[in-house]
């Protein structure tokens, strides 16, 4: 149902062979993209501080103090929570929460659906059928309402936020690296390679493979801040990481029944924004890298999969 | 070329339909056995869900018996889809309410939503798509690529909670929430659109009331949209602006608003229509937690309620409604596709 048609038009797959000179010519150096750069930045910041969590928050993120809900000042800037805890500490908390829960989503959702896709394209026939209709079906339900439904039947828990995500996500990647593996067989020197007696498998291993990587690496990227969000949202709703760990969505959910206390939703919500963001920016700029001419779909039918992302 | 034009009859066109609907069917089946499935997969048992935390085991079994949980799965099913085509998806365990009752209810609010939403981010989202493209790596452009990736990263919920929290709390230039003042009477029900029916009923004072309630959930929704769309009308502006028919056109001496809205514009008009399915299916998905938000009495709230509240009819009916919109919407995507680009094959 999604219009997912390829990453990247076939003419620049060769780009990717072998993993070498990937980003051999592009038309505009990365670093002279200066959204690229922020994005780049801003993202180095949010790892820095997912793994050196505990030792930045100037609190303990689940110490209350007497004093809750107070505003932001110089020994809370970020003021504290309902229950007297420091809202700065737990959103830098929260980042050793979200973001390795996003990358573990996009991996999941991306390894199950480049198999898939993979055993799709390469085999064909009703494995091919059936395995697309499958993808057909799990994208029929908009991502949050499959996940909604998921998460509430198996429990909310954060392993089962993840498990509901990666259902619905992982037709995206299916289809694009089924398309991959459709054009890339085809290709002249996988044919050629064919002719040199080389098996089947052999062809998928050493030319078909290593030629799907980079695109699904881009495409991952700009999933990641879907992940997020996505993510976000099920906590929001009371469906993710329960309390008490930190997380963004859940300190956000919190913060809208304290309404009068806009610091309570206002930074968790700017941590959430600013990552996606950083994500996006990268993958953005990606994409300019690995075809400059990104905006020229494959097919007849437009295929940005940047604008493509959504469901959040 | 032309031989493949002049052998497009309209048989093609329906053999096409009959073939997208036959799958349609396929899927539909499979929508439900999912939703089926995954109720069923519920740990917690429904009747303690329903009944409170210490039911009696009398009022267990009598809970099991009138939903017919006692069952085997298989019969259930088919009892479900049997009741389904007749348009009977059950009884809400929450409202106690028949679910297409409920549906009916909550379906006008969210059309509401969703019609402003798409309305206002097509018009919004075009333009801007259009002016990037013309504009291309100017100050315009990357100020747009900065706009419209900001749009599509802003957490909705929370970006709905800021608008509240402005607009509403601090400010008080918009109301809090629903659809209309508790002390508005609502318009006489003709389409369920509140703003629609107080026009019909001449009464401006309702409109206003109602089209105030509008702005703020809407505003949350059309911003992602407006990101999608925009970067979509760019892509597809691009395509086509260099070509030699749009240099022909401007070398005939057309005006720039000529060749832009009937030459460029026509050429990207299917790439737009495909991104509108994608926009309705995000509108769809923001509803549930921009509906949540704003206490919209829609689909997306109900969703919510029912699947919190492990309402297991309410949740099948309304992903399965879910699920048929998106499809539907989904084919007539192809289908315009078809329609407005002759060069596509409808194979």
């Amino acid at each position: 149902m999604s219009t997912t048609e390829a990453v990247l038009p076939p003419s620049r797959m060769r780009r990717f062979k072998r993993g070498g000179g990937a980003a051999a010519k592009p038309a505009r150096a990365w670093w002279r993209a200066p959204t690229m750069l922020v994005g780049l930045t801003i993202a180095a910041i949010w790892v820095i501080v997912a793994i050196f969590g505990p030792l930045l928050a100037p609190h303990d993120p689940l110490a209350q103090e007497f004093a809750i809900t107070q505003a932001p000042s110089g020994a809370h800037p970020f003021g504290t929570d309902e229950l007297g805890r420091d809202i700065l500490s737990r959103v830098i908390v929260a980042a050793r929460n979200s973001l390795p829960l996003a990358v573990l989503l996009v991996v999941c959702a991306g390894g199950l659906g480049t198999a898939l896709g993979v055993i799709a394209g390469y085999v064909g026939g009703w494995v091919d059928g059936v395995i697309m209709r499958l993808a057909d079906l799990f994208s029929a339900f908009p991502a949050i309402v499959l996940a909604m439904v998921v998460t509430a039947s198996l429990g909310p828990s954060t392993r089962n936020a993840v498990l509901a995500l990666v259902t619905v996500t992982w037709p995206i990647y299916a289809r694009v690296v089924r398309s991959l593996v459709l054009s890339i067989g085809q290709s002249e020197y996988v044919q050629a390679f064919r002719l040199h007696g080389a098996s089947a498998r052999r062809a998928m291993w050493k030319e078909i493979l290593p030629n799907v990587v980079g695109p699904i690496t881009v495409l991952a990227t700009i999933y990641l801040a879907d992940a997020l969000l996505l993510l976000a949202g099920l906590s929001f709703l009371g469906l993710g990481t329960q309390p008490p760990t930190p997380e963004w969505g859940s300190m956000i959910s919190v913060g809208t029944q304290y309404f009068q206390n806009w610091w309570m939703a206002t930074f968790p919500g700017l941590a959430i924004f600013s990552a996606a963001l950083a994500f996006n920016f990268i993958g953005d700029g990606l994409r300019d890298v690995f075809d400059p001419q990104s905006q020229v779909g494959s097919g007849a039918r437009g295929s940005d999969p940047a604008a493509e992302e959504g469901d959040a | 070329m032309r031989a493949r034009r002049q052998s497009r009859s309209h048989r093609p066109l329906v053999r096409f339909l009959l073939r997208r609907l036959g799958a349609l069917v396929l899927l539909l089946i499979g929508i439900t056995l999912i939703s089926f499935l995954l109720t069923q997969a519920v740990p917690g048992d429904a009747a303690i869900a329903n009944l409170g935390q210490h039911p009696t085991e009398e009022s267990i079994r009598a809970f099991n018996e009138k939903y017919g949980l006692d069952d085997p799965l298989p019969v259930q099913y088919v009892t479900y889809l049997g009741n389904l085509v007749q348009g009977d998806l059950g009884v809400s365990q929450q409202t106690h309410q028949p679910v297409v009752d409920d549906l009916s209810v909550s379906i006008p609010a969210t059309a509401e939503l969703a019609i402003f939403a798409i309305v206002f981010s097509t018009i919004f989202g075009v333009a801007f798509g259009v002016l990037a493209a013309l504009r291309r790596d100017t100050a315009v452009d990357h100020g747009l690529r900065v706009f419209t990736l900001a749009g599509i990263s802003v957490p909705m919920f929370w970006l709905g909670l800021l608008g509240l929290y402005l607009f509403f709390f601090k400010w008080g230039l918009l109301p809090g929430g629903g659809r209309l003042d508790p002390t508005t009477t609502p318009p006489t029900d003709v389409t369920g659109l509140n703003t629609v029916d107080a026009l019909l009923d001449g009464n401006f004072a309702t409109f206003w009331d109602a089209f105030k309630h509008l702005i703020l959930p809407g505003a949350v929704l059309v911003l992602y949209s407006v990101s999608l769309i925009s970067r979509y009308t760019r892509s597809a502006v691009l395509e086509v602006l260099h070509a030699d028919y749009v240099r022909a056109a401007r070398a005939k001496g057309l005006s720039e608003y000529t060749v832009v809205t009937r030459y460029i514009l026509r050429a990207a008009l299917p790439s737009i229509v495909t991104v509108m399915g994608l926009v309705f299916a995000n509108v769809l998905a923001g509803a549930v937690l921009v509906e949540n938000i704003f206490n919209w009495p829609g689909i997306g709230q109900y969703a919510y309620r029912s699947a919190v509240s492990l309402d297991l009819p309410a949740i099948m009916g309304v992903s399965i409604f879910i699920a048929l919109v998106y499809v539907i919407v989904n084919l007539i995507v192809d289908l315009l596709y078809a329609v407005i680009d002759p060069r596509v094959r409808l194979s």
